[in-house]
Protein backbone atom coordinates (compact mmCIF):
# COMPACT_ATOMS: atom_id res chain seq x y z
CA UNK A 1 0.00 0.00 0.00
CA UNK A 2 1.16 3.81 -0.73
CA UNK A 3 1.33 6.29 2.23
CA UNK A 4 1.48 9.90 2.78
CA UNK A 5 3.42 11.01 4.99
CA UNK A 6 2.65 14.44 5.28
CA UNK A 7 5.46 17.27 7.35
CA UNK A 8 4.22 19.68 9.15
CA UNK A 9 6.43 21.98 11.16
CA UNK A 10 7.09 24.98 12.69
CA UNK A 11 8.69 27.40 9.97
CA UNK A 12 12.00 28.19 10.19
CA UNK A 13 12.75 25.31 12.77
CA UNK A 14 16.17 24.32 10.75
CA UNK A 15 17.46 28.02 10.85
CA UNK A 16 17.35 28.16 14.65
CA UNK A 17 18.72 24.52 15.16
CA UNK A 18 22.72 24.33 15.08
CA UNK A 19 24.61 23.27 12.30
CA UNK A 20 25.07 19.98 14.07
CA UNK A 21 21.49 19.26 14.34
CA UNK A 22 20.60 20.90 10.70
CA UNK A 23 23.17 18.74 8.79
CA UNK A 24 22.35 15.50 11.10
CA UNK A 25 18.75 15.85 9.92
CA UNK A 26 19.67 16.62 6.23
CA UNK A 27 21.90 13.52 5.84
CA UNK A 28 18.53 11.49 7.67
CA UNK A 29 16.65 12.89 4.70
CA UNK A 30 19.15 11.57 2.29
CA UNK A 31 19.80 8.41 3.77
CA UNK A 32 15.88 8.17 3.77
CA UNK A 33 15.67 8.93 0.07
CA UNK A 34 17.91 6.00 -0.49
CA UNK A 35 15.28 3.80 1.29
CA UNK A 36 13.90 1.78 -1.75
CA UNK A 37 10.11 1.58 0.04
CA UNK A 38 10.28 6.01 -0.47
CA UNK A 39 8.62 6.64 -3.72
CA UNK A 40 9.08 10.02 -4.09
CA UNK A 41 9.78 13.47 -1.56
CA UNK A 42 9.93 16.83 -1.65
CA UNK A 43 10.62 20.02 0.50
CA UNK A 44 8.51 22.53 0.00
CA UNK A 45 9.44 26.08 0.13
CA UNK A 46 8.02 28.80 2.73
CA UNK A 47 4.31 28.82 3.65
CA UNK A 48 4.80 32.68 2.91
CA UNK A 49 5.53 31.46 -1.35
CA UNK A 50 2.12 29.45 -1.07
CA UNK A 51 -0.71 31.00 -3.88
CA UNK A 52 -3.89 29.45 -3.41
CA UNK A 53 -6.09 29.80 -6.29
CA UNK A 54 -10.26 29.63 -6.05
CA UNK A 55 -13.00 29.34 -8.86
CA UNK A 56 -15.93 31.65 -7.71
CA UNK A 57 -19.02 32.29 -10.23
CA UNK A 58 -16.46 31.10 -13.30
CA UNK A 59 -13.57 33.25 -12.05
CA UNK A 60 -10.49 32.19 -10.58
CA UNK A 61 -9.83 33.92 -7.87
CA UNK A 62 -5.49 34.25 -6.67
CA UNK A 63 -4.73 35.02 -3.08
CA UNK A 64 -1.74 35.13 -1.41
CA UNK A 65 -0.72 32.65 1.40
CA UNK A 66 -1.20 28.88 2.82
CA UNK A 67 -4.56 27.35 2.84
CA UNK A 68 -5.11 27.19 6.70
CA UNK A 69 -3.09 29.82 8.75
CA UNK A 70 -2.03 27.67 11.34
CA UNK A 71 1.14 27.69 13.60
CA UNK A 72 2.26 24.68 12.29
CA UNK A 73 2.70 24.61 8.66
CA UNK A 74 3.10 21.64 5.72
CA UNK A 75 6.70 21.74 5.17
CA UNK A 76 7.05 18.84 2.65
CA UNK A 77 5.68 15.15 2.00
CA UNK A 78 7.14 11.73 0.97
CA UNK A 79 5.24 8.88 -0.83
CA UNK A 80 6.09 5.72 0.53
CA UNK A 81 5.63 2.18 -0.36
CA UNK A 82 4.56 -0.22 2.47
CA UNK A 83 2.86 -3.15 3.82
CA UNK A 84 0.80 -2.07 6.23
CA UNK A 85 -0.25 0.73 8.36
CA UNK A 86 2.84 -0.30 11.27
CA UNK A 87 5.27 -0.49 8.33
CA UNK A 88 4.31 2.98 7.34
CA UNK A 89 4.27 4.63 11.23
CA UNK A 90 7.40 3.01 11.95
CA UNK A 91 8.96 5.12 8.62
CA UNK A 92 6.98 8.10 10.04
CA UNK A 93 8.58 7.95 13.45
CA UNK A 94 11.93 8.26 11.64
CA UNK A 95 11.40 11.66 10.25
CA UNK A 96 13.82 14.33 11.68
CA UNK A 97 11.20 17.47 11.98
CA UNK A 98 9.59 15.11 14.81
CA UNK A 99 12.76 15.89 17.41
CA UNK A 100 11.99 19.54 16.48
CA UNK A 101 8.70 19.35 17.61
CA UNK A 102 7.07 18.66 14.00
CA UNK A 103 4.38 16.10 13.32
CA UNK A 104 3.94 13.53 10.65
CA UNK A 105 0.57 12.80 9.41
CA UNK A 106 0.10 9.53 7.84
CA UNK A 107 -2.58 9.07 4.99
CA UNK A 108 -2.90 5.68 3.30
CA UNK A 109 -3.31 6.88 -0.67
CA UNK A 110 -6.20 5.96 -2.37
CA UNK A 111 -5.61 2.99 -4.71
CA UNK A 112 -7.37 3.62 -8.58
CA UNK B 1 -25.89 -22.85 27.01
CA UNK B 2 -25.95 -22.28 24.07
CA UNK B 3 -25.72 -18.79 24.81
CA UNK B 4 -22.60 -19.75 26.71
CA UNK B 5 -21.13 -21.76 24.15
CA UNK B 6 -21.22 -19.06 21.51
CA UNK B 7 -20.00 -16.30 23.94
CA UNK B 8 -17.10 -18.66 24.71
CA UNK B 9 -16.50 -19.60 20.93
CA UNK B 10 -17.13 -16.03 19.33
CA UNK B 11 -13.67 -14.69 19.33
CA UNK B 12 -11.70 -17.07 18.42
CA UNK B 13 -13.98 -18.01 15.62
CA UNK B 14 -14.07 -14.66 14.04
CA UNK B 15 -10.33 -14.29 14.73
CA UNK B 16 -9.41 -17.20 12.64
CA UNK B 17 -12.32 -15.83 10.08
CA UNK B 18 -10.47 -12.55 9.94
CA UNK B 19 -6.77 -14.17 9.79
CA UNK B 20 -8.29 -16.43 6.80
CA UNK B 21 -10.58 -13.67 4.48
CA UNK B 22 -8.21 -10.44 5.53
CA UNK B 23 -11.97 -8.78 5.71
CA UNK B 24 -13.68 -7.93 9.12
CA UNK B 25 -16.94 -7.44 7.45
CA UNK B 26 -16.73 -10.39 5.31
CA UNK B 27 -15.42 -12.49 8.66
CA UNK B 28 -18.52 -10.86 10.90
CA UNK B 29 -20.89 -12.04 7.80
CA UNK B 30 -19.52 -15.16 7.75
CA UNK B 31 -18.83 -15.99 11.52
CA UNK B 32 -23.24 -14.71 11.73
CA UNK B 33 -23.74 -16.99 9.33
CA UNK B 34 -22.61 -20.14 10.83
CA UNK B 35 -23.84 -19.37 14.34
CA UNK B 36 -27.16 -19.30 12.91
CA UNK B 37 -27.12 -22.67 11.56
CA UNK B 38 -25.90 -23.73 14.47
CA UNK B 39 -28.15 -21.94 16.84
CA UNK B 40 -30.62 -23.86 14.38
CA UNK B 41 -29.31 -27.66 14.36
CA UNK B 42 -27.73 -27.92 17.65
CA UNK B 43 -30.57 -27.94 19.77
CA UNK B 44 -31.84 -30.82 17.69
CA UNK B 45 -28.48 -32.85 16.78
CA UNK B 46 -26.29 -31.77 19.78
CA UNK B 47 -23.76 -29.55 19.90
CA UNK B 48 -20.88 -31.35 18.14
CA UNK B 49 -17.08 -32.28 19.68
CA UNK B 50 -15.17 -29.56 18.86
CA UNK B 51 -17.59 -26.72 18.34
CA UNK B 52 -15.24 -24.07 17.60
CA UNK B 53 -13.67 -26.08 14.51
CA UNK B 54 -17.35 -26.43 13.40
CA UNK B 55 -17.83 -23.13 13.23
CA UNK B 56 -15.28 -22.02 11.86
CA UNK B 57 -15.04 -24.58 9.16
CA UNK B 58 -18.63 -23.98 8.19
CA UNK B 59 -17.79 -19.77 8.42
CA UNK B 60 -15.11 -20.85 5.88
CA UNK B 61 -17.12 -22.50 3.54
CA UNK B 62 -19.98 -20.33 3.74
CA UNK B 63 -17.74 -17.51 3.00
CA UNK B 64 -15.98 -19.33 0.32
CA UNK B 65 -19.56 -19.77 -1.06
CA UNK B 66 -20.13 -16.42 -1.32
CA UNK B 67 -17.25 -14.92 -2.80
CA UNK B 68 -17.53 -17.58 -5.59
CA UNK B 69 -21.18 -16.32 -6.46
CA UNK B 70 -19.41 -12.81 -6.04
CA UNK B 71 -16.81 -13.95 -8.61
CA UNK B 72 -19.02 -15.62 -11.07
CA UNK B 73 -21.27 -12.58 -11.06
CA UNK B 74 -18.49 -10.32 -11.72
CA UNK B 75 -17.15 -12.40 -14.51
CA UNK B 76 -20.92 -12.20 -16.39
CA UNK B 77 -20.76 -8.46 -16.01
CA UNK B 78 -17.08 -7.99 -17.07
CA UNK B 79 -17.46 -4.92 -14.69
CA UNK B 80 -15.20 -6.08 -11.24
CA UNK B 81 -12.02 -7.69 -11.72
CA UNK B 82 -12.12 -11.40 -10.29
CA UNK B 83 -10.97 -11.75 -6.59
CA UNK B 84 -7.86 -13.61 -5.85
CA UNK B 85 -7.59 -17.03 -5.82
CA UNK B 86 -9.17 -18.52 -2.81
CA UNK B 87 -8.09 -21.40 -0.45
CA UNK B 88 -10.66 -24.38 -1.28
CA UNK B 89 -9.46 -27.13 1.13
CA UNK B 90 -8.62 -26.68 4.78
CA UNK B 91 -7.41 -28.61 7.78
CA UNK B 92 -10.16 -28.28 10.40
CA UNK B 93 -8.88 -30.00 13.32
CA UNK B 94 -5.21 -27.18 13.16
CA UNK B 95 -7.48 -23.86 13.86
CA UNK B 96 -5.04 -21.46 15.26
CA UNK B 97 -6.26 -19.04 17.72
CA UNK B 98 -5.53 -15.99 16.51
CA UNK B 99 -7.41 -13.97 19.34
CA UNK B 100 -4.08 -12.11 19.81
CA UNK B 101 -3.90 -10.71 16.59
CA UNK B 102 -7.29 -9.76 16.82
CA UNK B 103 -6.86 -8.37 20.07
CA UNK B 104 -3.92 -5.73 19.00
CA UNK B 105 -6.33 -4.73 15.68
CA UNK B 106 -9.22 -3.84 17.88
CA UNK B 107 -7.27 -1.49 20.48
CA UNK B 108 -4.64 -0.36 17.36
CA UNK B 109 -3.84 3.48 18.43
CA UNK B 110 -4.74 4.75 15.06
CA UNK B 111 -8.30 4.19 15.79
CA UNK B 112 -10.36 6.43 18.05
CA UNK B 113 -10.52 5.15 21.62
CA UNK B 114 -14.27 4.76 22.12
CA UNK B 115 -14.10 2.50 18.65
CA UNK B 116 -11.23 0.35 19.99
CA UNK B 117 -13.64 -0.17 23.32
CA UNK B 118 -16.78 -0.80 21.06
CA UNK B 119 -14.64 -2.90 18.57
CA UNK B 120 -12.72 -4.95 21.18
CA UNK B 121 -16.19 -5.63 22.92
CA UNK B 122 -17.86 -6.79 19.68
CA UNK B 123 -14.82 -8.30 18.30
CA UNK B 124 -13.40 -10.53 21.22
CA UNK B 125 -16.23 -10.44 23.87
CA UNK B 126 -19.36 -11.29 21.49
CA UNK B 127 -21.52 -8.87 22.33
CA UNK B 128 -24.13 -7.33 20.14
CA UNK B 129 -24.49 -3.76 19.29
CA UNK B 130 -27.02 -3.33 21.13
CA UNK B 131 -26.04 -4.59 24.65
CA UNK B 132 -22.21 -2.01 24.06
CA UNK B 133 -25.01 1.21 23.05
CA UNK B 134 -26.89 -0.10 26.33
CA UNK B 135 -23.69 -0.04 28.63
CA UNK B 136 -22.42 3.52 27.06
CA UNK B 137 -25.88 4.44 27.22
CA UNK B 138 -25.57 5.50 23.48
CA UNK B 139 -28.53 4.73 20.88
CA UNK B 140 -27.63 1.44 18.73
CA UNK B 141 -27.29 3.66 15.76
CA UNK B 142 -24.08 5.77 17.17
CA UNK B 143 -22.85 2.60 17.88
CA UNK B 144 -23.49 0.81 15.08
CA UNK B 145 -21.39 3.85 13.23
CA UNK B 146 -18.72 4.03 15.78
CA UNK B 147 -18.35 0.34 15.09
CA UNK B 148 -18.43 0.86 11.04
CA UNK B 149 -16.54 3.67 11.49
CA UNK B 150 -13.29 1.66 13.26
CA UNK B 151 -13.84 -0.91 11.15
CA UNK B 152 -14.04 1.09 7.65
CA UNK B 153 -10.57 2.88 9.27
CA UNK B 154 -9.05 -1.10 9.51
CA UNK B 155 -9.63 -1.65 5.98
CA UNK B 156 -8.72 1.51 4.27
CA UNK B 157 -5.74 2.48 6.25
CA UNK B 158 -3.87 -1.24 6.45
CA UNK B 159 -4.29 -1.66 10.21
CA UNK B 160 -2.18 -5.25 9.95
CA UNK B 161 -3.69 -8.60 11.66
CA UNK B 162 -0.25 -9.08 13.38
CA UNK B 163 1.34 -9.12 17.07
CA UNK B 164 3.74 -6.34 17.19
CA UNK B 165 7.33 -7.07 16.89
CA UNK B 166 9.17 -6.92 19.72
CA UNK B 167 10.47 -3.21 19.95
CA UNK B 168 6.46 -2.22 19.74
CA UNK B 169 5.08 -4.95 21.90
CA UNK B 170 5.28 -2.97 25.28
CA UNK B 171 3.98 0.01 24.09
CA UNK B 172 1.11 -1.76 21.82
CA UNK B 173 0.34 -4.22 25.28
CA UNK B 174 0.19 -0.94 26.94
CA UNK B 175 -2.73 0.22 24.82
CA UNK B 176 -4.14 -3.14 24.87
CA UNK B 177 -4.34 -3.44 28.52
CA UNK B 178 -5.76 0.36 28.79
CA UNK B 179 -8.89 -0.41 26.84
CA UNK B 180 -9.52 -3.64 28.96
CA UNK B 181 -9.02 -1.70 32.57
CA UNK B 182 -11.45 1.23 30.55
CA UNK B 183 -14.02 -1.29 30.04
CA UNK B 184 -13.69 -2.81 33.73
CA UNK B 185 -13.82 1.11 35.05
CA UNK B 186 -17.47 1.73 32.88
CA UNK B 187 -18.33 -1.58 35.30
CA UNK B 188 -17.10 -0.81 38.41
CA UNK B 189 -19.08 2.75 38.17
CA UNK B 190 -22.47 0.95 38.30
CA UNK B 191 -22.84 -1.59 35.21
CA UNK B 192 -21.51 -4.92 36.72
CA UNK B 193 -22.30 -6.66 33.23
CA UNK B 194 -19.19 -4.70 31.42
CA UNK B 195 -17.23 -5.89 34.82
CA UNK B 196 -17.65 -9.60 34.49
CA UNK B 197 -16.71 -8.92 30.74
CA UNK B 198 -13.13 -6.81 31.22
CA UNK B 199 -12.59 -9.90 33.84
CA UNK B 200 -13.79 -12.24 30.91
CA UNK B 201 -11.47 -9.94 28.30
CA UNK B 202 -8.29 -10.36 31.02
CA UNK B 203 -8.40 -13.77 31.32
CA UNK B 204 -8.47 -14.17 27.32
CA UNK B 205 -5.43 -12.09 27.53
CA UNK B 206 -3.93 -13.75 30.35
CA UNK B 207 -4.23 -17.18 28.60
CA UNK B 208 -2.59 -15.97 25.08
CA UNK B 209 0.02 -13.73 26.92
CA UNK B 210 1.34 -16.56 29.91
CA UNK B 211 4.53 -14.47 30.32
CA UNK B 212 3.22 -11.54 30.65
CA UNK B 213 3.31 -10.41 34.07
CA UNK B 214 0.87 -6.91 33.35
CA UNK B 215 -1.52 -8.86 31.74
CA UNK B 216 -1.64 -10.89 35.02
CA UNK B 217 -1.16 -8.02 37.20
CA UNK B 218 -4.17 -6.54 35.66
CA UNK B 219 -6.31 -9.64 35.51
CA UNK B 220 -5.84 -9.64 39.29
CA UNK B 221 -6.48 -6.35 40.07
CA UNK B 222 -9.97 -6.29 38.48
CA UNK B 223 -11.19 -9.80 40.18
CA UNK B 224 -10.00 -8.73 43.23
CA UNK B 225 -11.94 -5.04 43.16
CA UNK B 226 -14.76 -7.18 41.35
CA UNK B 227 -15.22 -9.23 44.55
CA UNK B 228 -15.48 -5.86 46.65
CA UNK B 229 -18.71 -4.89 44.25
CA UNK B 230 -21.52 -5.98 46.75
CA UNK B 231 -20.08 -4.22 49.53
CA UNK B 232 -19.24 -0.80 47.76
CA UNK B 233 -22.88 0.50 47.60
CA UNK B 234 -25.75 0.27 50.34
CA UNK B 235 -28.83 0.74 48.19
CA UNK B 236 -27.85 3.68 46.16
CA UNK B 237 -25.41 4.90 48.93
CA UNK B 238 -21.29 4.66 48.16
CA UNK B 239 -19.85 2.87 51.06
CA UNK B 240 -16.09 3.05 51.90
CA UNK B 241 -13.66 0.19 52.72
CA UNK B 242 -13.68 1.01 56.33
CA UNK B 243 -17.24 0.51 56.71
CA UNK B 244 -18.13 -1.99 54.11
CA UNK B 245 -19.60 -5.14 55.00
CA UNK B 246 -16.90 -7.93 54.62
CA UNK B 247 -19.70 -11.09 54.77
CA UNK B 248 -20.69 -9.47 51.20
CA UNK B 249 -16.97 -10.10 49.81
CA UNK B 250 -16.70 -12.97 47.53
CA UNK B 251 -13.64 -14.71 49.02
CA UNK B 252 -13.59 -16.98 46.13
CA UNK B 253 -12.77 -14.44 43.97
CA UNK B 254 -10.30 -12.71 45.85
CA UNK B 255 -8.36 -16.22 46.49
CA UNK B 256 -8.26 -16.36 42.82
CA UNK B 257 -7.44 -13.02 41.70
CA UNK B 258 -4.05 -13.29 44.38
CA UNK B 259 -3.45 -16.45 42.79
CA UNK B 260 -3.15 -14.48 39.67
CA UNK B 261 -1.32 -12.21 41.19
CA UNK B 262 1.15 -14.25 42.52
CA UNK B 263 2.29 -15.47 39.17
CA UNK B 264 2.59 -11.76 38.13
CA UNK B 265 4.79 -11.46 40.82
CA UNK B 266 6.90 -14.91 39.75
CA UNK B 267 7.56 -13.75 36.33
CA UNK B 268 9.49 -10.50 37.91
CA UNK B 269 5.87 -7.90 37.30
CA UNK B 270 6.65 -4.58 39.07
CA UNK B 271 4.72 -2.63 36.34
CA UNK B 272 1.70 -0.39 37.59
CA UNK B 273 -0.73 -2.95 37.23
CA UNK B 274 0.55 -5.47 39.58
CA UNK B 275 1.77 -2.90 41.98
CA UNK B 276 -2.24 -1.57 41.92
CA UNK B 277 -3.07 -5.58 42.37
CA UNK B 278 -0.78 -6.00 45.37
CA UNK B 279 -2.31 -2.88 46.93
CA UNK B 280 -6.08 -4.31 46.05
CA UNK B 281 -4.68 -7.43 47.68
CA UNK B 282 -3.96 -5.75 50.87
CA UNK B 283 -6.52 -3.89 51.27
CA UNK B 284 -9.10 -7.19 50.95
CA UNK B 285 -7.31 -8.51 54.10
CA UNK B 286 -8.87 -8.53 57.35
CA UNK B 287 -6.37 -6.23 58.71
CA UNK B 288 -4.85 -4.34 56.25
CA UNK B 289 -1.15 -3.07 56.84
CA UNK B 290 -1.51 0.56 56.00
CA UNK B 291 2.51 1.22 55.79
CA UNK B 292 2.68 -1.55 53.06
CA UNK B 293 -0.13 0.19 51.13
CA UNK B 294 1.50 3.55 51.70
CA UNK B 295 5.24 2.05 50.44
CA UNK B 296 3.11 0.75 47.57
CA UNK B 297 1.48 3.65 46.56
CA UNK B 298 5.03 5.72 46.43
CA UNK B 299 6.21 2.69 44.05
CA UNK B 300 3.21 3.67 41.91
CA UNK B 301 4.01 7.49 42.06
CA UNK B 302 6.89 6.30 41.16
CA UNK B 303 5.73 4.65 38.21
CA UNK B 304 2.77 6.85 37.06
CA UNK B 305 4.00 10.57 38.40
CA UNK B 306 0.29 10.84 38.91
CA UNK B 307 -1.19 12.97 41.75
CA UNK B 308 -4.30 11.37 41.93
CA UNK B 309 -1.70 8.84 43.21
CA UNK B 310 -0.06 10.95 45.64
CA UNK B 311 -3.26 11.60 46.89
CA UNK B 312 -4.50 7.96 47.87
CA UNK B 313 -0.70 7.26 48.88
CA UNK B 314 -1.54 10.31 51.69
CA UNK B 315 -4.43 8.38 53.27
CA UNK B 316 -2.25 5.40 53.39
CA UNK B 317 -0.19 7.32 55.25
CA UNK B 318 -3.01 8.68 57.51
CA UNK B 319 -4.64 5.18 57.63
CA UNK B 320 -1.10 4.06 59.25
CA UNK B 321 -1.65 6.67 61.83
CA UNK B 322 -0.10 9.94 60.84
CA UNK B 323 -2.54 12.47 59.38
CA UNK B 324 -0.42 15.30 60.13
CA UNK B 325 2.15 14.08 57.33
CA UNK B 326 -0.87 12.68 55.21
CA UNK B 327 -1.96 16.79 55.04
CA UNK B 328 1.43 18.01 54.10
CA UNK B 329 1.57 15.63 51.36
CA UNK B 330 -2.08 16.35 50.37
CA UNK B 331 -1.60 20.16 50.33
CA UNK B 332 1.25 20.20 48.28
CA UNK B 333 -0.87 18.81 45.36
CA UNK B 334 -2.60 20.69 42.57
CA UNK B 335 -5.56 19.11 42.04
CA UNK B 336 -8.15 21.92 43.13
CA UNK B 337 -10.88 20.64 40.65
CA UNK B 338 -11.02 17.35 42.09
CA UNK B 339 -13.48 16.12 44.57
CA UNK B 340 -11.53 13.81 46.35
CA UNK B 341 -8.58 15.98 46.97
CA UNK B 342 -11.31 18.32 48.80
CA UNK B 343 -12.76 15.47 50.89
CA UNK B 344 -10.00 13.64 51.54
CA UNK B 345 -8.55 17.10 52.45
CA UNK B 346 -11.50 17.54 54.79
CA UNK B 347 -11.19 14.17 56.40
CA UNK B 348 -8.02 14.91 57.40
CA UNK B 349 -8.31 18.34 58.80
CA UNK B 350 -11.33 16.79 61.12
CA UNK B 351 -8.70 13.93 62.19
CA UNK B 352 -6.51 16.85 63.48
CA UNK B 353 -9.42 18.37 65.27
CA UNK B 354 -9.56 21.34 62.49
CA UNK B 355 -13.07 21.42 61.83
CA UNK B 356 -13.84 24.91 60.31
CA UNK B 357 -11.11 24.60 57.76
CA UNK B 358 -12.38 20.59 57.46
CA UNK B 359 -16.18 22.39 56.77
CA UNK B 360 -14.82 24.54 54.36
CA UNK B 361 -12.76 21.24 52.24
CA UNK B 362 -16.54 19.29 52.55
CA UNK B 363 -18.51 22.37 51.08
CA UNK B 364 -15.63 22.70 48.02
CA UNK B 365 -16.31 18.61 47.80
CA UNK B 366 -19.80 18.92 47.62
CA UNK B 367 -19.78 21.93 45.17
CA UNK B 368 -17.89 19.42 42.44
CA UNK B 369 -19.75 16.15 43.45
CA UNK B 370 -21.92 15.39 40.56
CA UNK B 371 -24.01 12.24 41.42
CA UNK B 372 -26.72 11.67 44.53
CA UNK B 373 -24.60 8.79 46.42
CA UNK B 374 -21.51 11.32 46.00
CA UNK B 375 -23.56 14.52 47.01
CA UNK B 376 -25.76 12.14 50.01
CA UNK B 377 -22.37 11.39 51.48
CA UNK B 378 -20.71 14.46 51.58
CA UNK B 379 -23.45 16.36 53.22
CA UNK B 380 -23.47 13.47 55.97
CA UNK B 381 -19.66 14.16 56.48
CA UNK B 382 -20.57 17.82 56.90
CA UNK B 383 -23.51 17.25 59.32
CA UNK B 384 -21.65 14.97 61.69
CA UNK B 385 -18.58 17.92 62.15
Amino acid sequence: MQYALLIYAEPGYLETSSDEEREASYAEYVAMAGDERYVGAAQLQPAEMATCVRLSGGRTLMTDGPFADTKEVLGGFCLIEAADLDEALELAARVPALRFGGTVEVRPVVRL
Amino acid sequence: MLEEVFRDQWGRVLASLVGFLGDFDRAEEAAQEAFAIAAERWPASGAPDTPGAWLVTTARNRAIDRIRRERTLAQKIHLLPAPEAIVDEFDDTLIKDERLELIFTCCHPALPLEGQVALTLRALGGLQTAEIARAFVVSEETMKRRLTRAKAKIKATGIPFAVPGAHRLPERLDAVLAVVYLIYNEGYSGRVDLGAEAIRLGRVLAGLMPREPEAHGLLALMMIHHARRRARFSGDDLVLLDDQDRSLWDQRQIADGRAVLDRAMELGGRGAYVVQAAIASLQARERIDWPQVAELYRRLVGLTGSAVVELNRAVAVAQAGDPAAALRAVDGLELDGYLYFHSTRGELLRRLGRAAEARTAYRRALELAASTPERRFLTRRLEQL
